[in-house]
């Protein structure tokens, strides 16, 4: 880590995504970059200005470009195709099932402003299910980072994967934060703090309430170990089971819905062990316009608060 | 409804776009681009050319519209409530937590809109599927659904436009609102779908064209659209983004931009409406 980073405790993430993009393709030719008009918010257009020869706009045809993207990394190139998340998955599904995960092929897709922090266009572009979608696609790699540092590492992991990768990437500012015991990657999840009592798996901007949870938790005497999973998929279960064994209950939260997403993936993990677990998430709903991302995170529960009180219920004190 | 009074018309449309401005707010960001370039097409069809009832915005014979690019919705949000399916004052609720007024339009939520869009492309496709029942349950109204130009980028749309023309819906008219910009820039240097006349021509739709910010010539191609020749028919309405305020006309980062307090001053005198004066119908 420079010095210009560590003093900088926030970022935005897609900004830190671009800048990152555009190393990777100053130092790998066969990097090339694909966005359906929204260039200047997933900041694939830092490619675009320095690069133009190597991106490729496509015009608002989200299946065309997944498929396009197809055919180029099968032609030996690593395409990074851009749109928002709900776009990616959504709309060209079927483009990324067929043609992208199944032959295996190198595609990079690159989901902007996933879960509310396209706060105020409202429910069409906000994405409640895109790990879901994207968690049932064998072949593929989910990579949502936590903090600024992790999409910089994610664009690295992305690059050296062979093969398909989803890479969620939020509007909102994220905190650097510091982990406890790293994972070998952002492939393995982390220990973001101790505990003893109760384990928090988190994601994205999750994480951060989490350790903000701990900290009340700890002035109730209630010790919770915080513990970040950046990468859904693979998510081999002794990654999820060594952290859940000596503990009394299981927290999950995710800016995503309950079905699907962590939470799905953290029961599947320990349904042979299993702890009293409790999934927070979007209640399977969709989202709605907002004026701000934090009105919704609070609305529909996503917030440190949130996880004192499940951690309260599942302990049965206060 | 055809009210051809053009003075009326053009007061209406000022009416239309102040409604934008009131409900992008200060500091929020908004779509104020496409909302002004398809202000006038909006304005022709809720005041001059749809039939609809306000109070009874069911009606199965009303005419239907369809606004494909869902993001310009402020415009619509600005007639509706000009025609008294809610109240004025609501508008400075748009996108506001828990508002009826969301940042794309909702059939559940707000009296007037007849589709979910918002997600660009899909439109013309429920437009295709309203006329077809117009058809076959023997109703005479119109489907009218306005498209983006970049939009036209979308595969579906070009689906839709051979499924109609194959199944010969007269009562579809699309209106593209060719402002010449996507989100990102200038057509022609970012993504160009090419000529969409011809496109549009070729297969096998009547094709009309208009200023699509003179409202004389809008009822005009909205009235020569009525003539049944068996095939659907496209509007090319040509139109600048942003119009009707100066710092925002053809200026990309009024796609989706927010006003500061002077720029929001300076949009609404720049458009002197004269708000809520003449409400009457
Ligand atoms: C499927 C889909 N992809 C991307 C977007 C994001 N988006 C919203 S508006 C827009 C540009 C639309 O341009 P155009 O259709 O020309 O409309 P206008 O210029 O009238 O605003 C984009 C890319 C979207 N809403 N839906
Ligand atoms: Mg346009």
């Amino acid at each position: 880590m420079d010095g210009v980073k560590e003093m900088k405790s926030k970022a935005c993430p897609r900004e830190t995504y671009g800048r990152a993009l555009l190393k990777a393709a100053e130092e790998d030719r066969r990097i090339v970059a694909l966005d359906a008009d929204l260039s200047g918010s997933t900041m694939s257009c830092y490619v675009r200005r320095s690069y133009p020869a190597r991106y490729f706009e496509m015009g608002i045809g989200e299946q065309n470009m997944v498929a396009t993207a197809v055919g180029l990394a099968l032609s030996g190139k690593i395409p990074f195709v851009h749109s928002f998340s709900m776009f990616v998955t959504g709309r060209a599904f079927e483009q990324v099932r067929q043609s992208v995960a199944l032959p295996k092929a190198n595609v990079k897709l690159v989901g902007s402003s996933y879960g509310f922090s396209d706060f105020g266009d409202g429910a069409t572009h906000q994405t409640v299910e895109d790990v879901a979608i994207m968690r049932a696609i064998p072949n593929m790699t989910i990579l949502s980072p936590m903090d600024p540092g992790e999409v910089e590492e994610a664009v690295r992991l992305a690059r050296a994967i062979e093969g398909p990768v989803y890479l969620r990437i939020s509007r909102s500012e994220m905190e650097f934060l510091p982990k406890e015991i790293p994972g070998k990657s952002m492939l393995e999840p982390s220990l973001m703090a101790k505990g003893e009592d109760i384990t928090v798996f988190a994601n994205g901007l999750m994480t951060a309430e989490a350790l903000l949870a701990r900290e009340t938790l700890l002035e109730e005497g209630i010790s919770a170990r915080v513990v970040n999973v950046s990468c859904l998929k693979p998510l081999p279960k002794e990654m999820i089971l060594r952290w859940t064994g000596d503990v009394e209950a299981v927290i999950t939260i995710e800016e995503h819905s309950v079905i699907g997403g962590l939470g799905s993936a953290v029961l599947e993990a320990t349904a042979l062990e299993p702890k009293p677990t409790f999934v927070i998430g979007i209640d399977d709903a969709f989202g709605q316009s907002a004026w701000s991302h934090r009105e919704l995170l609070e609305h529909y529960g996503l917030t440190a608060a949130a996880i004192c009180r499940a951690a309260r219920a599942l302990l049965k004190r206060g | 409804m055809q009210n051809r009074d053009m003075d009326y018309l053009k007061a209406r449309a000022r009416q239309v776009r102040e409604g934008i401005v009131r409900a992008i707010g200060v500091n929020n960001k908004g779509h104020l681009g496409g909302s002004m370039s398809s202000a006038d097409l909006v304005t022709a069809l809720y005041f001059y050319k749809m039939r609809h009832w306000p109070d009874d915005p069911s009606n199965p014979d009303r005419d239907r519209f369809i606004f494909s690019k869902g993001h310009s919705v402020l415009a619509q949000y600005a007639a509706l409530a000009l025609c008294g399916y809610f109240p004025l004052q609501a508008l400075p609720s748009t996108k506001k937590l828990g508002s009826f007024l969301q940042g794309h339009p909702e059939r559940d939520r707000t009296p007037g809109v007849e589709a979910n869009t918002g997600s660009l492309g899909q439109g013309l496709s429920i437009g295709l599927g309203m006329a077809l029942t117009g058809r076959l349950d023997s109703r005479d109204y119109r489907v009218y659904v306005i498209l983006g130009d970049a939009e036209l980028a979308e595969g579906q749309i070009w689906e839709a436009v051979t499924a109609a023309a194959f199944y010969r819906v007269a009562n579809l008219v699309a209106i593209v609102d060719h402002n010449k910009l996507q989100a990102t820039g200038v057509i022609s240097e970012m993504y160009d779908v090419g000529e969409i006349g011809r496109k549009f021509a070729a297969f096998g739709w009547r094709v009309l064209e208009t200023d699509g910010h003179d409202l004389a010539s809008i009822a005009d191609a909205l009235d020569a659209a009525d003539e049944n020749t068996g095939q659907p028919v496209m509007i090319l309405a040509h139109t600048v983004k942003g119009k009707g305020v100066s710092f925002a006309e053809n200026e990309p980062s009024f796609h989706n931009g927010a006003l500061t307090a002077e720029q929001y001053e300076q949009a609404l005198g720049e458009i002197v409406s004269g708000w809520g004066e003449g409400n009457e119908k």
